[in-house]
């Protein structure tokens, strides 16, 4: 990129394709609605004015699996939800990845009884954990800008490799 | 007790042999499980009782025996009274006669007990599972169910839990 910066013309600018697709992932992740508890009011005021999640693109929640790429498991997953959990993130096409949000999306929280999966990695490959009961809003904040981080330094050829 | 009550208490004792306590006002008569559809069916025809406003049990295992005790809470709104039915079940196979016939409400209530203790109740429409998955072991509110499901996560047994923890695949 040095040579167009000295030549003053931006016109064109050379880069990875890697580099462009993360950076179109990153920038447009769009999150599925999954409030499950208490942790879907601190979701919701991520996303609204005060904290405004729209800053790193993440301002539109679907309500469909099939237009989402990022599940946002907000809350406990009781015994009986943890069927649908899975159905919807199969819908969901690829790639997505999966935030736990909260203790108890984490690793089951103060409910460590034989309703409520003690995580929902038992359920769903998880990628980010974030932690706190329920976490502020900046944390989720947080969290889905470690994700970022994460999809930024995906490889071609890993996703090659593991799609085998 | 209240006075309205007692010619009501006095017919389940005439009629069923049944004992009752008092505790704040409240009256739990007890009777045999073989009983409890006559006696519901005689509080619900004779004393106006027309609504069941709980069903539920209760494990008193290890203290007493029989360990459950199945409970019918009964309300008149006609006279503003209410009664409690107690049937005393045995640990081992535990079955009461089903209510109902006689409630159309018991039909779930009868459900959950089934899901939650393991009480069978004969000659119920639609003996199933309510609340916990069809797949589901045991009878989670019985005293000896287990309390805690997974031993917690700490840095100092981590890696030994986390090699047994079931992963979800991709």
């Amino acid at each position: 990129m040095g040579v167009e910066q000295k030549l003053g013309n931006m016109g064109v600018v050379t880069t990875t394709l890697e580099n462009v697709v993360n950076w179109s992932r990153t920038n447009a992740m769009w999150p599925m609605l999954f409030g499950l508890a208490c942790c879907a009011i601190e979701m919701m005021s991520a996303q609204a004015a005060h904290y405004d999640m729209s800053r790193f693109g993440m301002e539109l929640m679907r309500a469909s699996p099939r237009q989402s790429d990022l599940m946002i498991v907000a809350g406990r997953v009781s015994k009986k939800m943890g069927p649908v959990l899975r159905r919807l993130y199969d819908q969901m096409p690829e790639p997505k990845w999966v935030i736990a949000m909260g203790d108890c999306a984490s690793c089951g929280g103060v409910f460590n009884n034989y309703a409520i999966y003690q995580g929902v990695d038992e359920v769903v490959p998880v990628d980010v954990y974030v932690a706190g009961c329920p976490p502020r809003p900046e944390a989720l904040i947080h969290g889905v800008l470690t994700l970022h981080e994460k999809v930024k330094g995906i490889k071609f050829a890993d996703m090659a490799a593991e799609s085998k | 007790m209240e006075k309205s009550l007692e010619p009501i208490v006095k017919n389940l004792q005439d009629k069923f042999g049944a004992t009752y306590e008092e505790f704040r006002d409240e009256v739990h008569c007890f009777v045999k499980p073989e009983q409890i559809v006559d006696a519901l069916i005689t509080l619900r025809d004779e004393h106006r009782f027309e609504l069941l406003s709980a069903q539920t049990a209760v494990d008193y295992y290890p203290q007493t025996s029989p360990r459950f005790h199945v409970i019918y809470q009964l309300t008149s709104l006609a006279q503003n009274l209410s009664v409690q039915l107690r049937v005393p079940v045995n640990g081992d196979n535990p079955k009461v006669p089903t209510a109902a016939n006689v409630y159309k409400t018991a039909v779930w209530r009868e459900r959950e007990l089934l899901d939650m203790f393991g009480i069978e109740f004969e000659g119920h429409p639609d003996p199933r599972r309510i609340l916990m998955p069809e797949d589901a072991d045991g009878h989670p509110l019985r005293k000896d169910y287990p309390l805690g499901y997974e031993e917690p996560q700490f840095t100092f047994n981590f890696e030994e839990i986390d090699l047994r923890k079931p992963y979800a695949k991709e």
